[in-house]
């Protein structure tokens, strides 16, 4: 622990909160359709957008209607990426000629877009076309978080209203979040990374001469492309076998010789081998494009889906020091200020304050756990420390893992390191942000949403425990607002662990061979998989090979499911409660604000999670770390 | 239903030309203008030629060089062509991370010869999460300069103020770690005129 790293630290949680009143203000002021200083010049193109997509501005939506715009919209962005994907190699912008992408992975990744969880099971440079990194990607990261913050306008403002049947209108929340919000932060927030380094440019990728050209052996192949193989004589190598017929050892070991095969009658065993022909390698491509600006949009709303397939731990996507603080920083501005702007739109800061205070300490105590875990020495790799595997010498550990659990416990999902090769500890504390179900901030609207379906389970179990009718900011709740409470909670629980024990069974050949690591590990990685996916993630223990049919399928689905089953149950919610009367406080009424709610509010998301997710975090990370102790490997 | 499937295709399309189109040429307007070298990928060029990026590592195994991080992706280069960056994603309890270790440390060692005990650091026995990590710890460069030296026939001194010269501190004095480039090292290595290799030979041309 150095000084400098705990400067940066006090200054990266200290911005975040210095910065929350202001941009929550802005927020609260932008969806309440107030002036700002940006409306001069903004509000002309607002009324233009309205005119051109046939939106009354005032129309009011019930509760499921606002649900189905959502939907639809999303479905909308999802047909069109997966078209883009599909025909990128037709399409302009595609300097490098790069071919369509598979079916499979065109409905993943189309649903991972606009779902907002940006996982990616492709590899970014080498993959995908401008056209699609632009209007397949950054457009839908941009409209996706738009998408999440609406819904949470729409949930803060159904709470505010009493005796109304309706929750506001989808079009005009998202289009005021993107107009006044989320696109000129994304401008101002892509400057300094330009400045330091990140490329925004419309030209192919270059090509540098290698300062020290080597060369490398590549299957020979003729003048058709197909693979050039000689026919010899099968060799296996075997224990050598003594005077006794017992394998010569030394040092414990058997000795090994290669022995020509022959089959019964004698005749040596023919196979075919690839024919090796020196290749030499002379040139290194330089992959540029419109990076910085893609960057910012995916720091700042949650998405998390890099332009290179390392994501911000590319030198070109995070070349410094400062590129990596001001990207981080980015992961917890808005996620932040949610918080507060709920509170001032439902009219309530203390509780607010309450809910942001849950959220920033368990938040802090993942980072600690896994920055203290990270720093032990690991018995297998013969007190190598610290652990850089996966790290990069500019960001170092403690910016490493303050990122992956910043990453994990605000819905964002882009890495700066490798989180497969972290410690098992420490990998289990991004994978646990993940699994609670990332609402410590959490994701663009759904943070605040999953955050409030817990609120509610608190308030009824407080409720049932002093034997009052549980309120919530002035609301009765009854079984219906629980029975959703509920199922937005155990939906995407149930995803993560499903498709995980589906992984396992199926034939080791669709699941299991996607594997990268051995052991333990292996089940962490498909784990970490599903429970990314159910929670709209993006992060990932990149060693599994998620580019194949069952995972693209899976994944895809899960997503789906872990998006819209949230924001369903937190709409039919507050659909409900809006109808409601606004009852006054009284004496027995259970305060949504300090010690008492927070601490029970606590408990309650651990206790959650905890009966939940227990049994598997021990088969994976947490029976790793025993045989991590005893050097095991696998 | 049908209002709001029209409208999602409209809004769809109009958000796709302000935040795809309009955003985007406007934003590489500004980086073109104000911050051109980094807007296109801060090229290194020498003689004419692109040799490399600023932020990317190259591979470098000769003895007259500084030798980057271990990569997993053989540094972004490959027979037919680009690579993607990729770390090894190997886990805590992997064997094959275990070996890339042991051999990492041991070639580090042997390819310097530093004494068997010495502790290598950590950057040079771990893959870099990218395979293009520009950078190495300073510890790094410096248990390299004897090498370098004595095969470019520099003094280590000499050597050793160009490592000093391509030392980063954390940047603004905190953020982030102490490194060093060790691209732009080699390439200020080659342009250090070199001394005459032996008498009878005819003194090379510098750079």
């Amino acid at each position: 622990m150095k000084w400098n790293e705990i400067v940066q630290i006090v200054l990266f949680f200290g911005l975040g909160i210095a910065l929350t009143p202001p941009v929550g203000r802005f927020m609260a002021r932008v969806f309440k359709g107030e002036k700002t200083f940006l409306h001069p010049v903004l509000h002309p193109i607002e009324k233009i957008i309205y005119r051109l997509s046939g939106v009354d501005p005032d129309e009011e939506m019930t509760w499921l209607s606002y649900f189905w715009a959502v939907l639809l919209f999303a479905t909308v962005g999802f047909a069109a990426d997966m078209a883009i994907f599909m025909t990128q190699q037709w399409l302009p912008l595609n300097p490098q000629k790069l071919p369509n992408c598979s079916w499979h992975l065109a409905f993943m990744q189309a649903w991972s877009f606009t779902c907002n969880a940006d996982w990616q099971s492709y590899t970014g440079e080498t993959v995908m076309s401008y056209f699609s990194q632009i209007f397949a990607i950054m457009v839908h990261q941009f409209l996706s978080g738009a998408s999440g913050l609406a819904v949470l306008v729409a949930v803060a403002r159904a709470l505010k209203r009493a005796s109304i049947k309706t929750v506001g209108n989808f079009w005009t929340d998202l289009t005021r979040g993107l107009l006044y919000f989320v696109i000129p932060l994304s401008a101002l927030w892509a400057i300094p990374l330009m400045w330091q380094g990140v490329p925004q440019t419309w030209k192919p990728y270059q090509t540098a001469s290698l300062m020290e050209p080597y060369t490398t052996q590549v299957q020979k192949t003729d003048d058709k492309g197909n693979n050039v193989t000689t026919n010899i004589q099968l060799v296996v190598s075997s224990p050598k076998l003594g005077a006794d017929g017992k394998p010569e050892m030394t040092n414990g070991v058997a000795v090994m010789v290669d022995v020509p095969q022959v089959d019964a009658k004698g005749v040596p065993i023919m196979t075919n081998m690839p024919v090796m022909v020196d290749a030499k390698v002379e040139t290194q491509s330089i992959p540029v494009g419109p990076v910085a600006s893609f960057e910012s949009i995916k720091q700042l709303f949650t998405n998390g889906g890099g332009w290179y397939n390392v994501n911000s731990a590319h030198p070109f996507e995070n070349p410094t020091p400062f590129t990596n603080f001001w990207e981080m920083l980015a992961i917890i501005v808005v996620p932040m200020a949610q918080v507060y702007m709920f509170g001032l739109l439902v009219g309530n800061k203390k509780h607010a304050w309450c809910l942001f205070n849950v959220m920033l300490a368990l938040y802090a105590l993942s980072f600690v756990v896994a920055w203290y875990c990270e720093t032990r020495p690991n018995p297998v790799m013969a007190g190598a420390v610290p652990n850089m595997e996966g790290k990069e010498q500019r960001i170092g550990v403690m910016n490493s893992v303050l990122w992956a659990t910043s990453c994990t416990a605000i819905d964002n999902g882009s890495v700066n390191s490798m989180h497969d090769s972290y410690q098992p500890l420490a990998g289990m504390m991004p994978l646990w942000n993940i699994l609670i179900g990332e609402m410590l901030f959490g994701g663009i609207g759904c943070g605040m949403y999953c955050m409030l379906f817990h609120v509610l389970i608190t308030v009824f179990i407080a409720g049932l425990m002093i034997g009052r009718t549980p309120e919530y900011l002035g609301k009765k709740l009854d079984a219906w607002c629980a029975t959703w409470a509920v199922c937005g909670v155990l939906i995407p629980n149930a995803v993560a662990l499903l498709p995980t024990a589906i992984a396992l069974m199926l034939p080791a050949t669709i699941g299991l061979s996607s594997l990268g690591n051995q052991g333990p590990h292996g089940f962490t990685e498909i784990l970490y998989c599903f429970g990314e996916a159910a929670n709209n993630n993006g992060s990932a223990f990149a060693g599994l090979n998620a580019n194949t049919p069952f995972y693209n399928i899976a994944a895809g689905i899960v997503i789906w499911i872990g998006r819209f089953a949230p924001i369903i149950s937190a709409l039919a919610i507050v659909g409900r409660l809006a109808s409601k009367k606004t009852v006054e406080p009284s004496a027995g009424t259970l305060p949504t604000h300090g010690w008492t709610f927070g601490l029970t509010l606590t408990g309650v998301i651990i206790i959650v999670a905890a009966l939940t997710f227990f049994p598997a975090l021990c088969l994976g990370p947490i029976v790793e770390h025993g045989l991590m102790t005893a050097a095991r490997t696998f | 239903m049908i209002k709001l499937i029209v409208q999602s295709i409209r809004q769809t399309i109009l958000w796709s030309l302000i935040a795809g189109v309009a955003y985007t040429l406007v934003m590489t307007g500004i980086s073109q203008v104000l911050f051109r070298d980094q807007a296109n990928g801060s090229l290194i060029v020498r003689d004419g030629k692109i040799i490399g990026s600023k932020w990317l590592a190259q591979q470098f195994t000769g003895t007259n060089y500084f030798w980057p991080r271990p990569s997993a992706c053989t540094y972004g280069t490959g027979p037919s062509g680009i690579v993607a960056s990729s770390g090894s994603n190997l886990g805590p309890t992997s064997g094959a991370l275990q070996t890339n270790v042991m051999n990492n440390a041991s070639a580090f060692i042997s390819g310097n010869n530093l004494p068997t005990n010495t502790v290598v650091p950590a950057d040079m026995v771990y893959a870099s999460a990218s395979g293009l990590d520009p950078h190495i710890s300073p510890e790094a460069a410096r248990l390299q300069i004897a090498r370098v030296a004595a095969a470019r026939g520099l003094s280590e001194d000499k050597v050793r103020e160009l490592v000093e010269k391509f030392t980063e501190s954390a940047q603004w004095g905190f953020l982030g770690q102490p490194r060093v480039n060790v691209l732009m090292l080699n390439v200020a290595l080659d342009q250090l005129a070199t001394p005459k290799p032996a008498e009878t030979a005819p003194a090379p041309k510098a750079g």
